[in-house]
Order: structure tokens, then C-alpha cells, then sequence
């Protein structure tokens, strides 16, 4: 036992003394949550709108202000003619021209129906079909509120409500993902970096001749880490938190223990990246490529994994984060107990299990 | 037999490559000090290796203090004090941190072996708290020799600890191997470095993988088989190159400001005359001892004749 701490004291005194692996141990996890907290966010928010207006009567003016005082758009001028429109898209400034038809508010009294045309720069397709939908629906609960003013006989109302986040924020999604991708990154590239210098420098030949076995070494490699970790859940859980306002509607002691848990997978996965890898820049590259990506990718992070293909779905289900990020949901957002995640959690024990069984067996006790 | 610590027997290796070591025998007493000398690639380093566990040999048996490198290799750990050849200690450590930790994984602290390593860590004490990336070469040495000695092993095992060292550091190295070896400790070392030789007490003279010679460094000067020369003059290019081209020349290699010249018929003042037909006037040759490089030079050149 004095041996293995006397080992972790020899980490500690690494990581502390190089401001490298302090700024990557504490920069990163800070950056990278403003970053995806503040920078990709897809909600809408001041887009600039054109409207050409043939009919300009009270009720098109009513709508156009609806639309502009929604917050998600912002007046992007007036067109009087539909060859303005191709100009207007041209300049690249407008993302959207709303077309009245002539003699709206008539049409609309006696025939029932009048016509509004949506035209969007969909040059980039999802911000497009978000601002037709975020505009139809605008318009769609003024066609509501006149209608009851009319006491119509027969309507359906459909209600919505966006359950857990009801106010669509992209912030909510993103924090459990960065959590994962950076806890991922972190504890598992720390580790495999670390033990790879040990033999890029030739001093995991001089422990290998001591009585350490591998489970001292690669224990004592871990423990620093898993405690370093820790804190950077924490501060990434209390940013978003305070930045962002997500929730912690569950259990806060849960949401820990699970955290913990997760580490200690990454830590094993690094471990693992190590028993391969023979320099600190293999063990880099390989963290990078073999957890960034997929972790980005594939772990329903950023895109959902129902859409994707089958393959990809499946190579989706063997990536530890998604779990993980299915846990935080519950939990952070949810607020459910450990009976609706018993699953996820079990499979990432029985990752853990697999991956610290393997490093500790493919673990050199020679030099090749 | 009792007091053998290091014995190898009839070992082979081959790298991927093609490389290797080939029937190494070799065996080194308590309190003994045995040099394995050669260039670059003539398996020191795998010899070493295998004695300190860290590779296994494709063939033959090497143990340490009656316990087998292969099978018993934790128990060799215990008592094996190993220096690899390259500078392995925490450079972002302090000299102390260093010895300190090296002291915990082994289960034993600095004071309780402190008067082990005494006359060596007390030279770089003052600097206990310097990292050891910033020391010196030789500094970086001491400092490695205390945490391979810091343990009490019973066998030390060094990989060319002095190469890259300065002349001054080299001698005190050596001095203190000796003090080493009187706390009866078998100690194995390489080294390319032929002048090492004499203050070894036996040496194993190798070559592409294989020990061509083995003994005390008396033993294989007395079996060197020629008449050894010296040559020294003003021009030594000029005259080594007319010297290869004399018939009677057995070798002659540049050595130093000096040519060591061995005939394989008649004397000094053959070659001198030799030398005088040639245009060279100022020469003095001279009959010296051979010394372990012009041993090794001719055990290499008799095996090159001889493939």
C-alpha cells in the first residue's frame, strides 16, 4: 500500500509541475463548455426577415408584427416587387421573405382561406426549415386567437408543450454531451499520455524491474486522474449550472456516483489506448481518433441516433458516452432515480469491467 | 559455485530483424565486477535485458542468485539493481523526490540504506532539491546509480553507464563500482569504451552478438599472439596508408597520435627500413604491451579472415 501511494504522490508531482497538463486538465473542460453552451446553439434568434406585402391591410401588418415582436426575427426591410426578392437573398443579409397576397385580410373574410408565401435562403437547410416552422407557427397562433374571436363551431386545438425543456434550449442538450466528450477526452487521454511517457522515456523500464506488478502501476496511474476528473465534473455540471441554467432535478449524489463511474470507464478505456500505443503522440492521435469523433458523432450528442443508418446505429450502441449521456438527461433534466437508468449504468459497468480486465492482461510485464 | 550471482548459460535472442545474441555464457561472482565490452549492436544491452527480466531469451538459462530470469523473474526484481542506458529517472523531480520514490516502490526508505549509498548520493546532496533534469551528466549518473543501489541489491546490472559522461566523471564512476563491489555485490556493466577494460576484474570482449574472449583483462592482453609496435611520425596518413601496402604487415590500425603495427614476419627494423625506402625518415618504432583494444581489434580481424 505505502508503495502505491508513494506512486501516486510521484503522479501528482507530474501533473503539478507541468502547466501543459494543468491547462489541458483545467483550460479545456472550461473553454469547451462556453464554447458549446454559447457558440453551437440551434436555437433561432434575430434572423433578419423581409416582407413584400401586396395587400398591406390591418391583418398583414398584425401579423408581421407578431412575427418581429417573437424575438426570433428582426425586420429585414420591406420588397415591393418580386424581382426585389432574388436581390435580397443575392445580398446575402435576408433569410427570409414573407409574401402576402394581394387583398389578404379580404380574401381571408369572404373566401375562408388567404395565401402566404414563405421564401428561405436554404442554403443551409436546417436553419431554414427552422425559420419556416418557428414563422408558421407564429402565424398559425394568430390564425388561433382570431378564430376564437369568431367562436367557430367545430376546431381542434393541438397544444404543445416541450416536456423537461420546455423552451427548446440548446444548452440543455449540450452540457450532458460535453460532459461526456470532455470527461471521455480527459481521463482517458491523460492516462494513456502518461503511461506512454513512462516508456518514451525509458523509466517504465526501471519499473518494470521493481517489485511494482502492473496493477500497482496501472492503479497508481489511474487514482490522480479519476480524482482530477472528478473536479472537472463538477466544475462543468456547476457552469452549466450557473451559466447556462440547466437543472439538476434529480439526485445530486446519483448524479456523482454515476459521474464516477463514467470516469473510471474512460480511465480504463485510456488504459487501454496505453497497452497499444508506444509514444505520447500515438497515445494522443489514437485518444483523438478513437473518442473524440465517435464521442462527437455517434453518442447522439450532436445528432440523433434514431436517423441514423443501421450500421452506424449499431457501432452507436457500443460507444460508452451515449449511455452516459442518457444518464445525465434523466437525471439532470428528468430528474428520475436510479430506476430508470439501471441499464445504462450496468452496461457501463460491464465496460469498465472489460476494458480494466484487458489492460490489465495485455499490460507488458516485459519490454516486447 | 556458492558465490555465483549472475549466471548465464548457452543464451540465444533473435530480434524481428535478424539481430540478436547467439550461445552467450557468461558468469559473475559476488563482489565481483565484469565488464561486457564492444561497440554499438554487439548485444550488450540484450544480454543485460535478459538479466534484468525484461526480455526472454529464445534459448538457454540465465539466473540471478539461483533464481530463473524466465520463471522466477518477481524474485529477481527484488534484488536486482539495473541502471538502463539511457538517463531513465523523473527529470521533472527533485534529485531527492527521485531517490525517494525509488526507495517507497521498492518497500524501504533513504536513511534505513543510506550508508550504502552515502559516498556517492553525499556528493549531489547539496543539490537535493534541484530536478534532476537540470543536473549535469555526471550528476545525472550519481543520482542514478543511488536509486538503483537505494534498495541494497544483491546484483547491480548497469548499461553503459558512463557514455556521454566526462573524462573527470568516468574516473570517479569507476572508483565508486569499486566501493561497490567491496560491499560484496556482483556487479555487471557495459560499456564501448575498450579503456574501461582494466578496471574491470574480468572482461567479455564482444562482436555481432557473440563473446569472443572472456577473462581478466591480464589474461587476454598475455594471449595476444604478435610482437605489438608502435609507429609515431610527422605524416601518420601518408605512412599508414604505405604500411597497408607492405607485405609483411599483419595489421595496423591508427591508435591515438600513434600506429599499433603487428608484422607477421620479422622486426621493427624491418618495417623501418621498409618505411625509409618509402621516403619516410623521421619514424620510431617501438615495441609496446598490447592493451585490451589491440586484443579486441585482432580477435575482430582474425574473425573477419576467417568468414
Amino acid at each position: 500500500m505505502k508503495r502505491f501511494f508513494g506512486f501516486v504522490k510521484k503522479e501528482f508531482f507530474h501533473i503539478i509541475r507541468d502547466p501543459r497538463t494543468l491547462v489541458i486538465l483545467f483550460g479545456i473542460p472550461i473553454v469547451e463548455i462556453m464554447l458549446f453552451g454559447y457558440v453551437i446553439t440551434n436555437e433561432l434568434k434575430d434572423i433578419p426577415v423581409a416582407v413584400l406585402d401586396k395587400s398591406g391591410d390591418e391583418v398583414t401588418v398584425e401579423i408581421q408584427n407578431k412575427i418581429y415582436s417573437s424575438g426570433f426575427f428582426l425586420r429585414g426591410g420591406n420588397l415591393y416587387s418580386e424581382k426585389e426578392i432574388e436581390k435580397a437573398f443575392r445580398k446575402g443579409h435576408i433569410k427570409q421573405v414573407i409574401v402576402f397576397e394581394a387583398d389578404f385580410s379580404e380574401k381571408l373574410e369572404k373566401e375562408g382561406t388567404a395565401h402566404i408565401e414563405l421564401i428561405t435562403d436554404a442554403s443551409d437547410a436546417n436553419t431554414a426549415s427552422m425559420i419556416v416552422s418557428y414563422t408558421n407557427a407564429i402565424i398559425q397562433d394568430y390564425m388561433s386567437y382570431r378564430n376564437r374571436q369568431l367562436q367557430m363551431p367545430l376546431q381542434i386545438n393541438v397544444e404543445t408543450r416541450m416536456q423537461y425543456n420546455p423552451e427548446l434550449k440548446g444548452s440543455y442538450m449540450f452540457v450532458p454531451g460535453t460532459m461526456a466528450l470532455i470527461l471521455m477526452l480527459i481521463s482517458a487521454m491523460m492516462t494513456s499520455i502518461s503511461i506512454a511517457r513512462e516508456k518514451e522515456l525509458g523509466t517504465m523500464e526501471i519499473l518494470l524491474v521493481s517489485p511494482l506488478n502492473p496493477l500497482q502501476i496501472v492503479l497508481g496511474k489511474v487514482a490522480p486522474y479519476f480524482g482530477l476528473s472528478i473536479i472537472n465534473a463538477i466544475t462543468i455540471v456547476t457552469l452549466g449550472n450557473l451559466v447556462f441554467g440547466v437543472p439538476i432535478n434529480g439526485s445530486i449524489v446519483l448524479l456523482m456516483t454515476l459521474v464516477m463511474l463514467f470516469i473510471l470507464m474512460a480511465l480504463s478505456l485510456g488504459l487501454l489506448i496505453s497497452t497499444v500505443a508506444k509514444s505520447q503522440q500515438q497515445a494522443m492521435f489514437l485518444s483523438m481518433f478513437v473518442l473524440m469523433l465517435p464521442t462527437i458523432l455517434l453518442s447522439g450528442f450532436i445528432f440523433p441516433i434514431e436517423n441514423m443508418p443501421w450500421l452506424l446505429q449499431v457501432l452507436a450502441n457500443i460507444m460508452p458516452p451515449k449511455y452516459f449521456i442518457i444518464i445525465l438527461k434523466n437525471i439532470m433534466l428528468k430528474g428520475t432515480g436510479f430506476e430508470y437508468v439501471w441499464k445504462e449504468t450496468l452496461i457501463l459497468i460491464g465496460m469498465t469491467v472489460v476494458f480494466i480486465g484487458l489492460s490489465v492482461k495485455k499490460f507488458k510485464i516485459r519490454l516486447e | 559455485m556458492e558465490s555465483i550471482s549472475i549466471h548465464i548459460d548457452d543464451v540465444s535472442k533473435t530480434y524481428a530483424n535478424g539481430e540478436g545474441i547467439s550461445n552467450i555464457s557468461l558468469s559473475v561472482k559476488r563482489g565481483e565486477l565484469v565488464g561486457l565490452i564492444g561497440p554499438d549492436g554487439a548485444g550488450k544491452t540484450t544480454i543485460l535485458r535478459i538479466i534484468t527480466t525484461l526480455l526472454l531469451a529464445d534459448k538457454g538459462m540465465a539466473m540471478v542468485e539461483g533464481f530463473d530470469c524466465h520463471k522466477q523473474y518477481k524474485n529477481v526484481r527484488r534484488i536486482i539493481g539495473y541502471m538502463p542506458g539511457r538517463f531513465s529517472l523523473y527529470q521533472d523531480l527533485t534529485v531527492e523526490e527521485n531517490l525517494k520514490f525509488f526507495a517507497t516502490i521498492f518497500g524501504t526508505t533513504i536513511e534505513e540504506n543510506y550508508e550504502l549509498i552515502r559516498p556517492i548520493y553525499s556528493q549531489i546532496e547539496p543539490f537535493k532539491n534541484r530536478r534532476a533534469g537540470a543536473l549535469s551528466g555526471g550528476m545525472k549518473q550519481k543520482l542514478a546509480l543511488s536509486c538503483s543501489l537505494i534498495h541494497k541489491p544483491s546484483v547491480l546490472i548497469l548499461d553503459e553507464p558512463t557514455t556521454g559522461v566526462d573524462a573527470v566523471s568516468r574516473r570517479e564512476f569507476w572508483e565508486m563500482l569499486k566501493g561497490i563491489k567491496e560491499k560484496d555485490i556482483a556487479i555487471l556493466v557495459s560499456t564501448p569504451y575498450m579503456d574501461e577494460a582494466s578496471l574491470c576484474d574480468r572482461v567479455a570482449l564482444m562482436q555481432d552478438g557473440k563473446i569472443m574472449q572472456i577473462g581478466t583483462p591480464a589474461h587476454i592482453t598475455s594471449q595476444f599472439a604478435h610482437t605489438l609496435y608502435s609507429v609515431k611520425s610527422e605524416n601518420m596518413y601518408a605512412i599508414l596508408k604505405s604500411l597497408r601496402t607492405y607485405p609483411l604487415v599483419h595489421s595496423v590500425f591508427p591508435f591515438g597520435q600513434k600506429l599499433h603495427l603487428t608484422l607477421k614476419t620479422g622486426d621493427a627494423a624491418d618495417a623501418k627500413h621498409f618505411l625509409q625506402t618509402q621516403g619516410f625518415e623521421e619514424v620510431t618504432i617501438e615495441q609496446i604491451v598490447p592493451n585490451i583494444e589491440d586484443c579486441f581489434m585482432e580477435l575482430m580481424s582474425s574473425k573477419k579472415t576467417e568468414v
